[in-house]
C-alpha cells in the first residue's frame, strides 16, 4: 500500500516534469519535396531556363543568376568600383562614377526594372537605382555592362526607383528622403522639415532605340518618404502608383514618429497628364547640376557631362495630375497586377493587405469622392477605391508579385513566409515559410502583363543557421519555390552577393541570343587603340608616357620598355587584339596604386600608373588566357630623372649583347 | 506520537537544504521562438536577477511598445532571497523539532507561497503584456503580449514558452519530498 502510493507520486512527478520540458516547439527545418533536386538540377553544359537579374544592395552591383539552378553567372559592376574588372579604375570607366559630388565609388542598388514593350519583357536593358547618391543606371543586356548612369538632382535616398512603364516610355525615380531644394536656402534647421523639406518624383524618358535616359520632368511633392512604385499597365497604362510613408513628416525617430498615422498613402500619378502639362509649359525650369555618364561600346570609354537644368512640375499648377489613396500603414510594396486593374498595397505594419481597384479609383476621381486633401493634393476615400482587403495574411506584408492565373504572392517580413492569395476573392490559398525575414519576391515576368510563372524566388535578409557559418557576417540568400501547382514547394536555397532587394527574371533565350561574344577590332574608336602589333608604340608627351600596348596570346607588345623616368605618369593603353569568344586579357603592373585591367577582345582600356621608385617593374597578363599565359609577361624600366636612358620599346628583339661585343 | 522518525527528519532537512542550490541557478525560464529565431531566445529568472537574452528581447519588444525589462523594475528581486532562506530555515526547523504539525504548516505555507509567486508573476506579465506605449511602431488591434504563466502561447510571430528552470524543479521536488514524508508519517500515525 505504502509502496504503491509512493510509486504513484513518483510517477506523477516524472510525468509533470516531462510534460513541461517537452513543450518546446518542434524543429522547423524544412522538408523539400522528393523531386526538388531534380527540378533544380541543370546538368553540366546545359542552360538554365531563366536569367535572374538581382540587385546587389549595399554591394552597389547587379548580379546575374541562372534559374532554377541558382548558379551565379556574373556580377555586373554598376555603382561600385570593381578592381577585378578595372571598373572605376581604368581611365575609360572612371567617368561612369562621376557625380555632382565628384567621383563616388560606391552606392546601394535596391531595385531592378527590365525594359518592356507592350507590357512584356523585351530583353534590352536592365535598370537599377543608386539609393545613396541618387542615380539610375542602365545596363545593356547585350554586353552585360553598365551603359549609362544618370544622376538625379533634387533628390535624396533614391529608393522609389527605377520602375518602368509598359513600353519603357519612362523610368520613375522617387525620393525616400525629403530635403531642402537647391533653389531655396539649403542651410536650414532640420526641425523645420515640415516647412522646408520637399520630395520629388522624376520621370526619366528612355529613348526607344538607344535606351538613352533623360529627365523629362520632375514633380515637386510634400516631404513624405516615397518607398516603392509601379507603373500601371493595360487599362491603367498612363499612371504610376507610388507608396509613401512618413506622411507625419517627421524628421527624427521615424520608427516612432512616422508610425503614428493609421494610414499613409499610395500616390497615383497620371503621367500622361503630367506629360501634357510639361509640353504645355506648366513646368518651371530649375537650375541644377547633375552628372550624366554614358559608356560607348565603340570608343570603349565613358564620358561624363554635367547637366544644368531640369523641368519641375508643381501639382498646384497642374490639377488632376496627382491623387492620394489612403493605405494602411507605412506601405512598402505597391504592385499592379498583370491586368492593370488592381493595385496591391503592402503596409508593413498593417494587419491586412489592401487591394485597390483602378476602375473604382477613376470613378472616385470622377465623382470627387475625396475625404480631404493633403498638402493641397486630393485624398480619395479609402472605401471608394478599395477592391477589398486580404484578411489575416500574415505579419509584415512587404511586396507582391503575380502569376498568370490571377494569383498574388506576398512576402511577409515579420512572419518570414510567402502567402499566396487569389486576387478576385482575396482568399489566402497557401503559405510557405522562408528562411528568414523575406524582403522582395520575384516571379519571372511577375511585374509585367505576361508573367512567365513557374518559379518564385524569395530574397531573404537573414540566413542564420541555413549555411555553414562564416563568422559574424553571414551570406544573404535567395530561395526558389515551385509555383506551378496549387501548393508552393521549396526547391532550393542559394546565397547571393551583397543584400538582394528586388530582382527580375526573364526567359533565357530572350537574352542569350543577343549576347555579344566580342567587340570587333575594326569598330574600335578608342583614341588610344592600337590596331595591330605593328602600331604598338611608346610616346612621351612632357612627363606623360603613353604606352600603346597590345595583348594577344601569348605576348604583350611591347614587353620591354625603357627610358621612363621617375616623375613620369605612365598610361598603359591596352588593346586586346583577340577576335574570338571568351579570350579576355588582363593587365597589371607591380605596385600600381589602383587595380588591374580586364580587357575584352577588341577592346582598349587604360591603366594609369605613377611609378614611385627607380627599378624594373614586371607587367603581365592576369587572365589565364592560354597554355603560355604564364609566359605573357614583360618589364618596364624606371630610371632616375637625371639618367640618360633613351625611350625604347620592343618585343622579342631586346636580346643580350653578344659575348664578343664585351671585348 | 507526533514526532517524525529520524529518517524522515534527515530527509526533510536534506530536501530543505537542497533549496540552497537554487541561489546559484535560475528557477524559471521564458523561451521565445520565431521563424528568424530558430535557435530561440531565453530569459532566465533567478531569485535576484535576470539572465539570458534580456537585451535582445527588450530590443524586439520595443516594436510593440513593451516596457523595458530590467532587474531594477522588480522589487521582488531585493527580498526574494530572504524569503527563500526563511523557507529553508522553516523546513530545517520542522526537521530539528521533528514536529509533524510544523512540517504540515511548512507544506501549507509553501503551497500558498507558490500560489502567491505565480499570482505575482501573472501580475507582472499582465502589466508588461497590456500596458504598451502609444508610440509603438507595431500596433495590432486587440493584441496583448502577456506570456503564458506556464506552457505555450503564440504572440504574433513568436512562440512563447514559460516553465520552471532547474531551480524551480528543485524547489518543487523538495516540497513534494517533504509532502511525501509528511504523508507517510501521517499514515503511520493513523495506523498506530
Amino acid at each position: 500500500m505504502r509502496q504503491s502510493e509512493l510509486k504513484t507520486l513518483a510517477l506523477l512527478a516524472i510525468a509533470f516534469a516531462t510534460t513541461v520540458f517537452s513543450c518546446k516547439p518542434k524543429n522547423v527545418s524544412t522538408t523539400t519535396s522528393g523531386d526538388a533536386a531534380q527540378k533544380v538540377y541543370v546538368a553540366p553544359g546545359k542552360y538554365d531556363e531563366f536569367y535572374n537579374f538581382v540587385s546587389g544592395g549595399f554591394s552597389g552591383q547587379m548580379a546575374v543568376y541562372g534559374i532554377p539552378s541558382g548558379r551565379l553567372f556574373k556580377v555586373i559592376p554598376v555603382f561600385s568600383v570593381d578592381p577585378e574588372k578595372g571598373y572605376g579604375y581604368s581611365e575609360e570607366t572612371k567617368p561612369m562614377l562621376n557625380t555632382s559630388h565628384g567621383f563616388v565609388p560606391w552606392d546601394d542598388l535596391h531595385h531592378i526594372a527590365l525594359s518592356e514593350t507592350d507590357g512584356v519583357h523585351d530583353g534590352r536593358w536592365a535598370f537599377g537605382n543608386g539609393n545613396n547618391t541618387p542615380r539610375i543606371a542602365r545596363i545593356d543586356m547585350k554586353t552585360f555592362k553598365t551603359a549609362e548612369i544618370l544622376e538625379i538632382p533634387n533628390s535624396a535616398g533614391n529608393h522609389s526607383s527605377p520602375f518602368i512603364t509598359e513600353n519603357s516610355e519612362y523610368v520613375i525615380a522617387g525620393t525616400r528622403f525629403a530635403v531642402p531644394m537647391p533653389d531655396s536656402d539649403m542651410d536650414v534647421p532640420i526641425n523645420t522639415y515640415k516647412d522646408n523639406f520637399k520630395a520629388t518624383v522624376s520621370l526619366i524618358s528612355v529613348d526607344k532605340e538607344s535606351g538613352k535616359m533623360n529627365i523629362a520632368f520632375q514633380i515637386l511633392l510634400p516631404g513624405v518618404d516615397f518607398d516603392l512604385a509601379r507603373a500601371g499597365k493595360g487599362k491603367s497604362h498612363g499612371w504610376f502608383f507610388v507608396s509613401c510613408y512618413n506622411t507625419e513628416r517627421a524628421n527624427t525617430l521615424l520608427e516612432v514618429n512616422s508610425t503614428k498615422n493609421d494610414k499613409d498613402f499610395i500616390m497615383a500619378v497620371n503621367w500622361k497628364k503630367a506629360e501634357e502639362y510639361a509640353k504645355a509649359g506648366k513646368g518651371v525650369k530649375k537650375s541644377v547640376n547633375y552628372a550624366h555618364n554614358t559608356y560607348n561600346d565603340n570608343t570603349h570609354s565613358a564620358t561624363s557631362v554635367m547637366e544644368k537644368e531640369v523641368l519641375m512640375l508643381d501639382p498646384k499648377d497642374c490639377p488632376d495630375m496627382i491623387y492620394f489613396m489612403p493605405c494602411p500603414k507605412n506601405p512598402h510594396g505597391c504592385d499592379t497586377d498583370p491586368t492593370g486593374e488592381y493595385i496591391v498595397g503592402s503596409g508593413k505594419l498593417a494587419a491586412v493587405i489592401p487591394v485597390f481597384s483602378f476602375t473604382k479609383m477613376l470613378d472616385a476621381i470622377d465623382k470627387k469622392t475625396f475625404e480631404g486633401s493633403y498638402a493641397g493634393i486630393p485624398v480619395l476615400k479609402y472605401d471608394a477605391v478599395l477592391h477589398g482587403e486580404v484578411k489575416k495574411p500574415g505579419l509584415g506584408p512587404l511586396h507582391t508579385e503575380f502569376d498568370a492565373n490571377g494569383n498574388a504572392y506576398t512576402s511577409m517580413f515579420v512572419s518570414s513566409e510567402v502567402v499566396k492569395w487569389r486576387i478576385s476573392d482575396l482568399q489566402v490559398l497557401d503559405r510557405v515559410p522562408t528562411y528568414y525575414s523575406v524582403g522582395h519576391l520575384s516571379v519571372p515576368g511577375g511585374p509585367t502583363k505576361k508573367p512567365w510563372g513557374k518559379y518564385l524566388i524569395a530574397y531573404n535578409k537573414i540566413t542564420k543557421d541555413r549555411y555553414l557559418p562564416t563568422g559574424p557576417e553571414l551570406c544573404q540568400s535567395a530561395q526558389l519555390y515551385d509555383i506551378s501547382g496549387d501548393k508552393m514547394k521549396l526547391l532550393l536555397d542559394f546565397p547571393t552577393i551583397g543584400e538582394p532587394h528586388y530582382a527580375e527574371a526573364i526567359p533565357a533565350d530572350m537574352v542569350s541570343k543577343n549576347s555579344v561574344k566580342f567587340f570587333k577590332i575594326e569598330e574600335n574608336k578608342n583614341p588610344y587603340v592600337t590596331m595591330g602589333e605593328k602600331e604598338a608604340k611608346v610616346e612621351r608627351k612632357g612627363n606623360e608616357v603613353h604606352v600603346y600596348l597590345t595583348a594577344i596570346r601569348s605576348h604583350l607588345t611591347p614587353d620591354n620598355i625603357e627610358g621612363v623616368k621617375l616623375g613620369d605618369v605612365v598610361y598603359f593603353h591596352v588593346t586586346n587584339l583577340e577576335q574570338d569568344w571568351d579570350v579576355p586579357h588582363g593587365f597589371a603592373v607591380k605596385g600600381a596604386n589602383n587595380a588591374e585591367l580586364l580587357v575584352m577582345p577588341g577592346e582598349t582600356q587604360t591603366l594609369m600608373w605613377k611609378p614611385e621608385k627607380v627599378g624594373v617593374y614586371p607587367i603581365y597578363c592576369t587572365d589565364f588566357c592560354s597554355a603560355l599565359h604564364q609566359e605573357m609577361q614583360g618589364y618596364i624600366r624606371i630610371s632616375a630623372p637625371g639618367k640618360n636612358v633613351p625611350l625604347t620599346f620592343s618585343t622579342g628583339t631586346n636580346q643580350p649583347k653578344l659575348e664578343e661585343d664585351k671585348f | 506520537m507526533q514526532k517524525l522518525s529520524s529518517l524522515s527528519r534527515v530527509i526533510v532537512a536534506l530536501s530543505s537544504l537542497s533549496i540552497i542550490i537554487t541561489f546559484f541557478i535560475p528557477f524559471w525560464r521564458i523561451d521565445l521562438f520565431a521563424p528568424q529565431y530558430p535557435e530561440g531566445l531565453t530569459m532566465k529568472i533567478w531569485f535576484y536577477k535576470l539572465t539570458g537574452d534580456v537585451d535582445i528581447i527588450n530590443g524586439l519588444n520595443h516594436y510593440i511598445g513593451m516596457k523595458k525589462i530590467s532587474v531594477t523594475m522588480f522589487p521582488e528581486f531585493t527580498y526574494l532571497v530572504y524569503v527563500v532562506a526563511a523557507f529553508i530555515l522553516y523546513g530545517l526547523l520542522a526537521a530539528i523539532t521533528g514536529s509533524r504539525k510544523l512540517l504540515f504548516s511548512y507544506l501549507v505555507v509553501s503551497a500558498l507561497g507558490g500560489i502567491l509567486a505565480l499570482y505575482d508573476f501573472y501580475q507582472w506579465t499582465y502589466d508588461y503584456g497590456h500596458n504598451l506605449s502609444d508610440d509603438a511602431p507595431i500596433k495590432v488591434p486587440g493584441m496583448a503580449y502577456q506570456p503564458p504563466i506556464i506552457g505555450h502561447k503564440q504572440l504574433l510571430n513568436f512562440d512563447a514558452f514559460s516553465m520552471p528552470d532547474l531551480g524551480g524543479y528543485i524547489v518543487v521536488a523538495s516540497v513534494v519530498i517533504a509532502g511525501i514524508v509528511w504523508f507517510i508519517e501521517w499514515r503511520k500515525h493513523k495506523a498506530a
